[in-house]
């Protein structure tokens, strides 16, 4: 099963060389692949540090940021992303324009792969739609996914393993905990998927049992259902913003008791390693799943994980449209 | 389809074949005599002048049954329509379909039932048998007419997978339909459990993020529906079990002596949830496919005698309807007629035997909807259905009937299929025409 997954997934985003073409799952991608990608989005980390922040790889090439789900970090970082990389930028809230219309899906993919674009960046509330739009839709347009439903958010696991390499260097022996809304994160998905790709030791989850997904052990990983016990010894302390909706839900009492029991607090944080680094995927609640004077304490490089944004989606849009136009040119030549 | 079909009578010698009938305990090789429509004994005397048919290495088997398939009419014609499904339900060997009561308008009353027997004498093709809705509008809050639909022709009532108000109209639905002895056919699912769902719950769905419904929301509903089976004592037949524990709390009922009945989709006898792999919308299907372990059960329930009917859940749909992210897509395939040729193939793996397979495609259908099946005997009128397990054949639209195209085999090479189609003594499909 896990196979048949990996290798639809590879089929889709791979060329036939094994390049890059769509970005949509970390799923099925090959450790080289990543690590690829963690280097091109290092050395844009240094032209971002530059006065002039842009390079010329997109000169001419159009990307446009389809969101179908509300955001404005992922969404800002993409724009900032693509415009970087020289790429005339489109960006459309699709929520509010031509779907609640009642134009479907696949008419607006259509119209704007008919305006030529060269790369989509897609959210999408639908577990898949990312991968729908790649193999079924537009598969001649570079598809990267800013976050499927409750399935993949693979540029936020990029930018995640970017800063743990920056802060930790060499995955091999680090002992990593998520905390929180496992059950409808696709962002502990995607992380979980990129720490085993990379040879992360040792992968904790930790969440009450009405916020795990059944059979969350099949994704290798350990499973906590006591904070302590998962934190213990840490060098890294990932917590995931909890949705103010779990509540209606039955899935949860209360924030507070969330607090008590799985908030990432001073008091918590020192179960972990001592030199532990602190991350959240962002936006914060502060006082749910973290408290501030952690957030924004010596060990939190929340702030670093947005810079490392620009820089991964810097490299992955460039990669996979270089992708994407070779697979192209090999078309129109065979 | 009335237009282009011999009103003759078929007078023709199948020489050759494996003659299969499960009601009558029949598995042999013999030639099989068809005068004037009806079956003679191949010794009678004019069956030597019969114009022969070489159907060696066929197999012949009454007419197959269907519960539940979705024939579209009344309804929007985009999915399909009573010519294009019925064409499909004989092009796959079916001679009698019991079709859903999900239609536009819902079957709830005796006047629909009626214009639908009317819509099907006109197209004249495979037999209708009504099933009707169990609540008005199967919106679940007030009783069905059911005594009027019983005597407008429907053998059975059902809400589908639409839910009740409460376990209080479902009592009073089993116990109007107990008065009355109309059988009640049952999906069961708990709807609180599976809102939301798409997806079995399980290490597939949370690998792919698809909102799960678990087992659970199944087997909770089944033991309540077979508590007030029990106390009502109504006759009830639970449709498209899905999961290991189904199967056993099934055997249990029956056990214990409750009028309770069974079937389960071809579809969840050969797939598991692994087929979700790649997001791949044509294995949405109502119940989910579930685990290996859950089909490897009902497969064992087959095998066992547990499980009574294995049906179509055929449900046609235009190419839209599966174009969109696996949740925002419909569920449901279209299957009527590749079925045989995927039944044919558990056979040959020998899961089961050719005998359970056709008892669970043609009597045992028919029992659960209190009919008389269709039968290989002298003086029967034939209907009956002629199956090449080695005829090599693509689905696609072009071989296909049905308007719907959404079934993973399409354009994928299978073997075996059903040649020939007789119902009403007369031929109603040909595969070589």
């Amino acid at each position: 099963m896990i196979d048949a997954a990996s290798s639809a997934a590879a089929r889709v985003q791979l060329t036939s060389d094994g390049r890059l073409r769509h970005f949509i799952d970390i799923e099925g991608l090959p450790r080289e692949l990543l690590t690829e990608i963690l280097d091109t989005a290092d050395s844009f980390r240094g032209v971002q540090d530059a006065q002039v922040k842009k390079v010329p790889l997109l000169r001419g090439r159009t990307v446009a940021n389809l969101f179908f789900e509300n955001s404005t970090r992922t969404r800002a970082t993409f724009e900032l992303a693509a415009k970087r990389l020289s790429a005339d930028v489109l960006s459309l809230d699709i929520q509010t324009s031509s779907t609640a219309k009642g134009e479907t899906l696949l008419d607006t993919l259509n119209n704007l792969e008919a305006m030529q674009a060269d790369a989509f960046v897609v959210r999408h509330s639908d577990s898949g739609a990312a991968h729908f739009i790649a193999s079924q839709v537009t598969p001649n347009v570079a598809i990267i996914n800013a976050g499927d439903g409750r399935h993949a958010h693979p540029t936020q696991a990029m930018l995640d393993m970017l800063t743990i390499r920056r802060h930790k260097g060499a995955f091999e022996n680090l002992k990593v905990a998520i905390i929180g809304d496992i059950l409808h994160s696709r962002v502990a998905r995607s992380q979980v998927l990129a720490l085993n790709t990379l040879g992360v030791a040792e992968i904790r989850v930790i969440a009450p049992r009405t916020l795990l997904p059944v059979d969350v052990e099949d994704w290798r990983c350990q499973v906590f259902t006591r904070l302590q016990e998962g934190l213990e010894d840490a060098d890294v302390v990932i917590a995931l913003r909890l949705q103010k909706e779990r509540m209606d839900g039955a899935l949860l009492p209360s924030e507070n008791e969330f607090y008590r029991h799985y908030g990432l607090t001073q008091e918590s944080l020192a179960w972990a390693h001592p030199e532990a680094i602190v991350m959240h995927p962002g936006p914060i609640n502060r006082g749910v799943e973290i408290e501030s004077a952690v957030a924004d304490g010596p060990q939190a490089v929340i702030l670093d994980q947005v810079t490392n944004g620009i820089a991964v989606r810097m490299a992955v849009l460039s990669m996979a449209v270089s992708g994407q136009t070779q697979s192209r040119a090999r078309q129109r030549a065979s | 389809m009335s237009a282009d079909r011999s009103p003759v009578p078929a007078s023709v010698l199948l020489t050759g074949a494996r003659l299969i009938d499960p009601s009558r305990d029949l598995d042999t090789r013999a030639d099989l005599a068809i005068l004037d429509g009806r079956i003679v004994a191949p010794d009678h005397p004019d069956a030597a002048k019969l114009p022969r048919h070489d159907v060696s290495g066929c197999v012949i088997t009454p007419g197959l049954v269907d519960i539940g398939a979705h024939l579209r009419e009344p309804g929007p014609r985009y999915k399909g329509s009573l010519e294009s499904e019925s064409a499909a339900a004989l092009a796959g060997g079916y001679t009698r379909i019991a079709p859903r009561p999900d239609t536009s308008p819902v079957l709830d009353s005796a006047a629909h039932v009626r214009t639908l027997r009317d819509r099907a004498a006109e197209v004249d093709g495979v037999r209708l048998i009504p099933l009707g809705a169990l609540t008005q509008g199967l919106e679940g809050q007030l009783l069905a007419n059911m005594a009027g639909l019983k005597s407008a022709g429907c053998v059975a009532l059902t809400n589908l997978r639409r839910p009740l108000a409460d376990t209080r109209v479902l009592r009073r639905c089993l116990e109007y339909a107990a008065t009355f002895d109309i059988p009640v056919i049952f999906h069961p699912e708990d709807g609180a459990l599976a809102a939301g769902g798409c997806a079995h719950e399980g290490s597939v769905a949370s690998r792919l993020g698809l909102p799960g419904i678990p087992a659970t929301a199944e087997t909770t509903a089944l033991a309540q529906w077979l508590l007030l089976i029990e106390q009502t004592g109504v006759r009830a037949h639970a449709a498209h079990l899905s999961c290991a524990r189904s199967v056993s709390l099934i055997e249990e009922a029956k056990q214990r002596g409750l009028p309770v009945t069974c079937d389960v989709t071809m579809a969840h006898l050969h797939w598991s949830d692994a087929a979700l792999g790649g997001f791949d919308t044509l294995f949405h299907l109502q119940p989910p496919l579930r685990t290996r372990v859950d089909r490897d059960a009902l497969r064992d329930g087959i095998k066992r005698g547990v499980i009574d009917a294995i049906v179509s859940g055929h449900l046609p749909h235009e190419q839209a309807a599966k174009m969109a992210p696996f949740a925002a897509s419909e569920p449901g395939m279209s299957t009527l007629e590749t079925l045989w040729a995927q039944g044919w193939a558990l056979v040959e793996e020998g899961l089961f035997d050719a005998t359970t397979l056709i008892r669970c495609l043609t009597s045992g259908p028919a029992h659960v909807l209190g009919l008389e099946s269709a039968v290989l005997a002298p003086d029967a009128l034939a209907e009956l259905a002629v199956f090449d397990p080695a005829h090599r054949w693509t689905p696609a639209d072009t071989t296909l009937h049905s308007a719907g195209l959404n079934t993973p085999l399409l354009n994928q090479p299978l073997n075996g299929r059903c040649i020939l189609t007789l119902t009403g003594g007369e031929v109603r499909f040909n595969a070589n025409n």
